[in-house]
């Protein structure tokens, strides 16, 4: 009986993503370097009722992302010694026996034609208590949904920190189109790559999307008629404007966290120099004056200063300056290229693009500090951003010369790539926490 | 750990959930499409050569000397994070700003482009760095800054595909494009 289970309905609204949904979504998570020193969970098989087959195998959704995360591992079900469906079933020193500190385990049922109800409950072992247990009236549709808010749940009542699942990545995928040319696609999926939707498509380069802090709006540069020119889109109406085409370069763009401004690099004064764009009017704020390169502006948390890639001193550096202008304050000293820097949620550590002398790797700066973590190994790692809860960074590489997305945690003891069937993969930008979806 | 006793029962509605499966072509934005005013020029393949209009072509420009010339080499190269032009591009350069300068109406455009390593945006700065050291050359040579257009693709048009260094010294370059 699940006595615990009182029913209280909230409404959440889904906004359908504007574009193509692309046939050929086949991808695959391989987790190439694990931590083992996860904390040890047991999620049993959802118990499932109804005639045809379950339209998402919603535990195994969930424990793919548990274990992907780094923090959990999970135990073996050949290991387990009992089945439960409920936490009346459940004989705690069973599990305890196995050394699971928390236990997964729930339902899926088919109500009616396209409905179905998924309800679960995370246990704690060792307590004996239930830390967590809702229960879900969905589509078959939103299923998969459903399986990454579980996650999120169990995530943010085990670990303390919100969990990053039920967000959504872009990326742009290139391929070979007949004509001979290429095809790139600016992509919107889930979080774990998963239903994948094309919102630009161009036979010219896209590069540098950017999601606004609420979700809804993508910034990216696109080369179509020659030159970069940086676009505004609306992820759900497919609509965009072009929000940038001065002479020279229109690139980088970098939302404000408060989704007004755009902070970009423009050449048209004579070389790439960091700007301010108020996005209602387009006007704009100079913020960076050197004849060195200065490009890749990203705002701190608070909105009130940028760190960007500039070669004023030979080679690039990672720069500090108030977002209204003035002085530039150089921040990363170690390693001979240190570029492509953007904050974590927190403002106490940014991701960037370094080379220590052994290829291009992503690694974690510490401001407060000067602090340089590598966290990869490959020599053409580019392109990190930080998932909205900071736990994991999303990041391109290259493997056969061809490019695929990987993810490492922000401590570096977790990795995995993302493959997809065909095409290179790159630029990837993990979505913040509250989209309207 | 936080203890969660009330359940809630989340009933997730779908505005749209007609639309999800289907393919929603209209809403799909293509760069080709009319709406935006413009077409798009040819994509990166047709990078170098000279236009195709007959009177601008390569031989009717006179452009074509031998395999000695310098003007015969429409492309220079540069060295790994470098903007710098080294001797044997000024030759070049120099070549065609004095061609520039005996041909009055004729137009460049000077691609600048970068090898892979590296971040997308830094190369996409370097190789408009590198466009901009040709012109400036040209313009110290008196040739119009009015005729000439820097344009940079960074690492996104390569033309050699190896990951090693043969492969990132050819795409390290400023092709130089002749149109009208």
């Amino acid at each position: 009986m699940m006595s615990q289970i009182k029913s209280l309905v909230v409404t959440v609204l889904v906004l359908v993503v504007a574009g193509v949904q692309l046939a050929h979504s086949a991808l695959t998570i391989d987790i190439t370097s694990a931590s083992g020193d996860g904390v040890p969970i047991a999620i049993v098989p959802f118990e499932w009722k109804g005639s045809a087959p379950p339209p998402q195998e919603v535990s195994a959704i969930i424990e793919s992302n548990l274990v992907r995360s780094g923090k959990f591992d999970a135990i073996s079900k050949n290991d387990f010694l009992e089945a439960p469906h409920d936490n009346s079933q459940v004989s705690y020193k069973n599990w305890r026996l196995l050394k699971a500190e928390a236990l997964i385990l729930g339902q899926l049922r088919a109500i009616s034609p396209d409905k179905y109800e998924a309800r679960f409950q995370l246990l704690d072992v060792y307590k004996e208590k239930q830390l967590a247990g809702y229960q879900f009236v969905v589509s078959g549709k939103q299923l998969r949904k459903v399986a990454h808010q579980i996650s999120d749940i169990i995530y943010e009542t085990l670990t303390g920190n919100p969990g990053a699942f039920d967000t959504k990545i872009a990326y742009v995928t290139v391929t070979k189109s007949a004509s001979g040319g290429n095809n790139n696609l600016l992509v919107v999926a889930d979080s774990d790559g998963y239903g994948p939707r094309e919102v630009l498509s161009s036979k010219d380069p896209i590069i540098s999307p950017a999601w606004s802090k609420d979700g809804q709006k993508l910034a990216y540069v696109s080369f179509e008629n020659g030159g970069s020119k940086i676009f505004v889109q609306d992820v759900f109406s497919g609509k965009r404007d072009r929000v940038a085409n001065f002479p020279g370069l229109n690139s980088a763009p970098a939302w404000s966290p408060d989704g007004l401004k755009l902070a970009l690099t423009l050449s048209r004064d004579g070389n790439p120099e960091i700007y301010v764009m108020r996005v209602s009017d387009g006007t704009l704020q100079r913020i960076t004056r050197h004849h060195a390169i200065d490009t890749e502006p990203s705002w701190a948390p608070d909105g009130k200063s940028l760190v960007f890639t500039s070669d004023r001193a030979g080679k690039p550096q990672i720069y500090q300056v108030s977002a209204s202008g003035g002085a530039a304050k150089r921040l990363t000293f170690e390693g001979a290229y240190n570029a492509r820097a953007s904050y974590d949620s927190t403002g106490k550590k940014l991701v960037l693009v370094t080379n220590q002398g052994n290829g291009f790797q992503i690694g974690v700066f510490y401001p407060d500090n000067g602090g340089l973590q590598v966290l990869t190994q490959s020599r053409l790692d580019e392109s990190p951003s930080f998932a909205p809860n900071g736990d994991m960074i999303l990041y391109a590489t290259q493997t056969g010369g061809k490019g695929i997305l990987a993810a490492v945690s922000s401590d570096g003891r977790v990795k995995q790539r993302l493959r997809f069937l065909d095409g290179s993969v790159r630029e990837p930008a993990w979505s913040p926490f509250n989209l309207k979806l | 750990m936080r203890i969660f006793n009330p359940i809630l029962v989340l009933v997730i509605l779908s505005l749209s959930l007609g639309a999800c499966n289907r393919t929603k072509v209209q809403e799909n934005v293509d760069v080709d499409d009319a709406n935006l005013g413009e077409s798009s020029n040819g994509s990166g393949a047709n990078s170098s050569g000279l236009g195709t209009d007959g009177g601008t072509s390569g031989s009717g420009l006179g452009l074509a000397g031998g395999d000695g010339d310098p003007l015969s080499k429409r492309v220079v190269y540069f060295d790994y994070d470098s903007s710098s032009l080294t001797a044997e591009s000024q030759l070049i350069v120099e070549a065609h700003a004095n061609y520039m300068l005996s041909n009055s109406g004729v137009s460049l455009v000077l691609e600048g482009h970068a090898d892979e390593r590296g971040t997308r945006e830094y190369n996409l700065a370097l190789g408009e760095d590198r466009a901009k050291s040709v012109a400036k050359l040209m313009q110290a040579m008196g040739v119009q800054a009015g005729s000439m257009r820097a344009v940079s693709y960074g690492e996104e048009r390569p033309v050699a595909l190896g990951q090693d260094e043969s492969a990132w010294g050819l795409n390290r370059r400023v092709e130089i494009l002749y149109g009208n």
